[in-house]
């Protein structure tokens, strides 16, 4: 019996030494919000990075959506528990700026021993994720922007063989659709994204007042005095019109798919559905993306960035930090980039990136012809006030405050300007109670 | 004479009870204590400072008209859940007591509906009543303003009405039918002799025997349906449109987790909290008064 404890205890031992003898690389945690498809792309990414040096071995860990993974590193960082990276989305970056959770992205890389060519960074990009000085805090990763998806197919019907610049033009060719015979020229979901977000940059429309917030936390929601109000009420005009389909998971499709199946004409929608779409589309159907229409004699500026951008979080061990710096150094390179963008319909971040992709032939080729269109949106125009970026604190539920707002604007429940005042009311004072929570503290 | 066992000493007592209490303090007092104190500061999520405002959190609350119009909801669902959840429950189980054809089959089949998970039990009726998609779709084909759960929050309240209903109906048919085999089956006979039918023998005899049953099953029905709708919303219908199907404990969930408001959330659930205590007294005070526990 007690030979045989000894035995066991030895074997365990063995063990114990080898595995520690195998583990010598510094392992660490990153955990994200992409599931599916996009969720094993990340997956493929770690991998590519744990093949590409011995040193270091990083973990991924999909925690189901952007939320989650949110929610999940705080909870995680407030028990001492959270993982070296986290990824964290375009909405929650200034709850997490204000915070002290965080090792600053330029602070970590020169720590340990990285030259960074910050200039390198697209500035559509750099710009929405940096502090008042211009600094990144994070790593922008999966990027995006909002694209015109239009069907050729369909437009080639009404004589057209080029997307509609302006908004005048795209309600004309969606009149045209519709004379055509066309049941549903263009699917909406509510989503305030392209058509407000995006749309108020392109037009140099403010959305909020200090800078659309970059210069303070008092900054005020305004799009009920912008011409975003004109966009709804042709929308809606469009709407009643027949011209504009309202397509939710709750009334049987998602726009993509309308889209995809040729079912509706038209869309906006992220340049990251670019891939979903032409695995998913009707065989033989042409379509492309085009920039996202401006107002009528509006000069056209750039779009804004949406996505994700990777953050290291504080309370790690010097080797973990080393890790994670050696990673972000690993997805900054141009091949990352390629690869990340023919896995996915994310863009690159960098000139480099996008420079070395345009001299691989990567936007020749068909499947990713037109995402070239997605850098040229971001490139429009040089930064402005207008389109740097959003910093309003709770835009989670800003954002819901306009889609519902949007909901009973499209039930013929209130009109355009009572909507969207209401829901600029009830806003400001989310952004109120934002600044309170945040009293004292100033924007980095 | 009464037996009773009891221990020789009382830290042996003390040592049967401790785990018990630790678990209670650990997973209800103490995230009931940090709400509490959550809802008199306002707390910053990544932590770093949380300012004491006193009863501000709950004064905002209470101004909102939309906090208001998700309570009403709450109690609206409550009521129409738990009125059809127990009318059908307890209409199969008297069915399944007769014995009428084939009752064992079905009797196996009523719970069924209890172990289907409520996110996947929404995602098929999401299917089943989507205007465009679903087995609704050939219904409305004519006349889209006849179903459109996407746009009219009627519409939509209904939808996750049925579902859960149709979740919560089997929960309770459980129960009825326990309570209903429990009654002795000599008294149905007696009253079957004397020439009673079987709706007089359900009102006569069976319903008022199972009433502690019935007095149970109301007080969870109504407690479960305020805390147990969210798996349902969240895949039907994220609260929509405008707010039309948004409860206390989605919107909770939705200020607290998704819009970082981790302050308002907390007050709200403590809003919630006192709800339900007032609720399940007055059903003890009220209620429980008119029935006899045999």
């Amino acid at each position: 019996m007690k030979s045989k404890l000894i035995a066991t205890a030895a074997t365990l031992l063995l063990a114990a030494t080898t595995s520690a003898f195998s583990a010598e690389r510094v392992k660490f945690e990153m955990w994200h919000g992409l599931t599916g498809d996009l969720g094993g792309a990340v997956e493929e990414v770690c991998k590519r990075f744990n093949d590409s040096q011995a040193d270091y071995e990083i973990t991924c860990t999909s925690q189901g959506s952007y939320d989650n993974a949110l929610q999940n590193a705080i909870a995680a960082y407030r028990a001492k528990k959270n993982p070296t990276i986290v990824q964290v989305f375009d909405a929650g970056t200034l709850d997490l700026l204000l915070s002290e959770a965080y090792v600053p992205a330029r602070k970590l890389m020169a720590d340990n021993g990285y030259k960074i060519n910050w200039e390198d960074y697209i500035p559509a990009i750099s710009n929405y994720y940096a502090n008042s000085k211009g600094e990144l805090n994070s790593f922008p990763f999966n990027s995006s922007t909002a694209m015109f998806y239009w069907n050729k197919d369909a437009f080639a019907k009404i004589g057209k063989t080029s997307a509609p610049k302006t908004w005048d033009e795209t309600f004309d060719a969606l009149k045209a659709l519709k004379s055509a015979g066309y049941e549903c020229p263009m699917a909406w979901n509510y989503d305030t994204w392209p058509i407000m977000e995006q749309s108020s940059a392109i037009n140099n429309l403010p959305i909020a007042t200090k800078g659309n917030g970059y210069q303070g936390l008092d900054a005020e929601f305004a799009v009920n005095k912008t011409k975003f109000v004109d966009i709804v009420k042709n929308l809606k005009k469009a709407y009643d019109d027949g011209l504009v389909k309202i397509k939710t998971p709750d009334t049987g499709a998602t726009i993509v798919q309308a889209f995809s199946n040729a079912d509706c004409q038209v869309m906006l929608s992220s340049i990251a559905d670019h891939g979903t779409v032409g695995k998913t589309q009707k065989p033989d159907m042409q379509w492309e993306v085009a920039m996202l229409p401006t107002l009528t004699g509006a000069e056209r500026h750039n779009s804004l960035v949406g996505g994700a951008s990777l953050w290291a979080l504080q309370g790690k061990t010097d080797g973990e930090y080393k890790g994670a710096a050696a990673f972000f150094n690993f997805i900054a390179q141009p091949d990352s980039a390629l690869f990340w963008s023919t896995r996915t319909g994310y863009i690159p971040v960098t000139k480099s990136g996008f420079e070395f992709m345009k001299a691989q032939g990567f936007y020749d080729k068909a499947p990713y012809k037109g995402r070239e269109l997605a850098i040229a949106s971001l490139n429009a125009s040089p930064i402005t006030e207008n389109t740097r970026g959003i910093r309003l604190g709770g835009f989670v539920q800003i954002r819901k405050e306009m889609r519902d707002a949007l909901t009973d604007i499209f039930a013929n429940k209130v009109s355009v300007d009572d909507g969207i005042n209401s829901a600029v009311e009830r806003s400001n004072a989310v952004l109120r109670k934002f600044e309170k929570t945040y009293a004292g503290k100033m924007l980095p | 004479m009464e037996k009773r066992a009891t221990f020789s000493k009382t830290s042996v007592g003390v040592m049967f009870v401790l785990p018990q209490i630790l678990l209670v303090f650990t997973f209800f007092y103490w995230p009931t204590g940090a709400a509490l104190y959550w809802a008199f500061t306002l707390e910053r999520p990544w932590g770093g400072g949380n300012e004491w405002v006193g009863l501000d959190n709950f004064r905002q609350v209470f101004a909102d008209r939309a906090y208001w119009g998700s309570i009403i909801r709450s109690i609206i669902f409550a009521g129409a859940t738990s009125f059809l959840s127990m009318g059908f429950g307890l209409l199969l189980a008297v069915a399944c007591d007769r014995g009428l054809k084939f009752y064992q089959a079905f009797r196996t089949v009523f719970v069924w509906p209890y172990a289907v998970v409520a996110p996947a039990a929404a995602l098929a009726f999401r299917f089943i009543f989507a205007p465009e998609a679903g087995i609704f779709s050939a219904l409305v084909k004519s006349n889209h303003e006849f179903w459109n759960p996407a746009q009219n929050g009627y519409h939509a309240m209904t939808m996750i009405i049925v579902c859960y209903s149709w979740k919560y109906a089997a929960y309770c048919f459980i129960f009825f039918l326990a309570a209903l085999q429990a009654i002795p089956r000599s008294v149905i006979e007696a009253s079957a002799l004397d020439g009673a039918g079987v709706l007089r023998r359900v009102r006569d005899i069976q319903l008022p025997l199972i009433t502690p049953t019935f007095f149970f099953l109301l007080v969870i029905s109504i407690t479960d349906s305020f805390q147990d709708s969210f798996g349902i919303v969240d895949v039907m219908t994220d609260g929509g449109p405008a707010k039309a199907t948004e409860f206390m404990v989605y919107k909770i969930y939705f200020d607290g987790f998704r819009g970082l408001d981790y302050s308002g959330a907390a007050a709200q659930s403590i809003v919630l909290m006192f709800l339900m205590m007032v609720l399940t007294f007055f059903q003890f005070r009220f209620i429980e008064r008119r029935i006899h526990y045999s």
